[in-house]
């Protein structure tokens, strides 16, 4: 086996905890005004639910707990909240994981939206009244609905790259 | 029965959740999540060693996404670069029109001096201004509440006479009120001191400039009575004096208190050179 085809294959298991990182380093992109509320898609939520339901073996806990330190750090959150509720979606899907024996999109994007509304109320609660930040309802409502509403999309991008992956590591054991 | 069943089962589920390490997990969910809270609940401690650790922690952090974010950003701006270039053809067009504009403005400009120089000399008008100019440095800057002057290191010796204009780029700021053998000092027009007298445009309307000691606003005074003044209205040297050539901007007009004033176009605490007008 190459060097090329080795760093690519190393290149290839490590993705998903790239595209994760990506999204937290790269948060304040996907904010936009919309109605003089911040609209802001909540990427991260997605890529973790995701990652987590289908293939929990990709990226470790730890790495989710690292992302969500670096979130609060670069959006100047209270440390450690983004990984409590980062962790929190994987306690949720790890829960749906192990009850659900067929998945299909339909019932995820469901479980999905229940999932960032609990995670939603979380983080507002633990802003609003144990740290006193103002946060603003709506915006937050409007995030979580937008970022419910592409969550398909996403879905199909990150299965394509999925795809990829699982024949990269399929190539690898053959070899 | 079955619901003791389902209960359970709820439990041995979540059980499993919070404390199982799956494939490649180094902590389980439990661990962590204690972890989280425990980091969360440090940040009530805003002072102490607790604050400085967590300083230390956000400066490594921040520092290594600046580091990490660097591709991401030379990727943005790959992209900025390349629209760009896409964009560099319309660009283009819009400043070959402008240039043209501006040519024409500038021969529209001369045709006009000339003219101007023309009719002069048929009614026997003295040229009573020189366009000759001296680049100065300021020494020093005098800065009191009733005291606004500069000191320039050109004196008499380079044919520097009292009164005599003096701008910073395009604007008037004063005229020279001491002029000794190398230097000179300039009263600037906030100087609670200075009156100059000055045209409002639009309205050709002559009035009185007054410095009031502020480096941003001057006053306008002895003004006509039942005159309208309107805001934005652009202040410049009158040359009724027949000492400072006249068309010379000052600042902007803005109407504060029911009173008129001027914006100074020019920022009086960041003057470093000045263009002293003299005559041969």
């Amino acid at each position: 086996m190459s060097i090329i085809n080795k760093t690519y294959s190393k290149f290839l298991s490590i993705f998903p905890v790239v595209i994760l990182f990506i999204s937290v380093l790269s948060n304040s992109k996907y904010n936009f005004i919309y109605d003089e509320n911040y609209l802001s898609f909540y990427i991260s939520y997605v890529i973790i639910f995701f990652w987590s339901l289908k293939r929990p073996e990709y990226f470790g806990y730890g790495f989710i707990f690292f992302a969500g330190i670096l979130n609060d750090v670069i959006q100047n959150n209270p440390l450690g909240i983004s990984s409590v509720e980062y962790l929190l979606i994987c306690v949720l899907t790890a829960f749906v994981r192990r009850r659900i024996i067929l998945q299909n999109l339909m019932y995820d994007w469901v479980f999905f939206l229940i999932s960032i509304l609990i995670v939603g109320s979380i983080n507002y609660i633990i802003l609003v009244y144990i740290f006193n930040i103002p946060i603003v309802y709506n915006s937050l409502l409007l995030g979580l609905f937008a970022t419910f509403l592409i969550y398909p999309i996403f879905a199909k991008i990150l299965s394509w790259i999925d795809n990829i992956v699982q024949v990269s590591i399929n190539d690898k054991k053959n070899q | 029965m079955s619901r003791e069943m389902g209960r359970d089962d709820f439990v041995i589920s979540a059980r499993s959740v919070f404390l199982n390490k799956g494939n490649r997990q180094k902590f389980s969910l439990l661990t962590l999540i204690i972890i989280s809270i425990v980091i969360l609940s440090l940040e009530y401690f805003k002072s102490g060693p607790v604050n400085q650790i967590r300083m230390f922690t956000k400066d490594i952090i921040i520092k290594s996404s600046y580091a990490a974010s660097v591709p991401f950003k030379s990727i943005s701006n790959t992209y900025s670069t390349v629209v760009d270039h896409f964009k560099m053809y319309e660009e283009y067009e819009k400043l070959k029109k402008a240039e043209r504009k501006k040519q024409n403005l500038m021969l529209e400009n001369n045709f006009f001096k000339e003219e101007n120089q023309r009719l002069k000399k048929l009614i026997n008008e003295k040229n009573l201004y020189n366009d000759e100019f001296y680049i100065t440095k300021v020494l020093l800057d005098q800065k009191s509440p009733y005291l606004r002057s500069l000191l320039i290191n050109k004196g008499f010796k380079h044919g520097i006479k009292l009164g005599a204009a003096v701008r910073s780029g395009s604007y008037f700021i004063g005229k020279i009120v001491d002029s000794n053998y190398l230097t000179s000092r300039i009263l600037l027009i906030s100087d609670l001191n200075s009156k100059i007298p000055v045209i409002i445009e639009p309205g050709s309307i002559s009035a009185i400039l007054s410095g009031t000691g502020d480096h941003e606003l001057g006053q306008i005074e002895y003004l006509p009575e039942n005159i309208n003044i309107e805001e934005g209205g652009i202040v410049y040297t009158s040359g009724s004096d027949g000492v400072i050539s006249s068309g010379i901007p000052i600042g902007k007009i803005i109407l504060e208190n029911n009173m008129i004033k001027v914006d100074y176009f020019t920022d009086f605490t960041q003057i470093n050179f000045v263009k002293v007008y003299y005559k041969k």
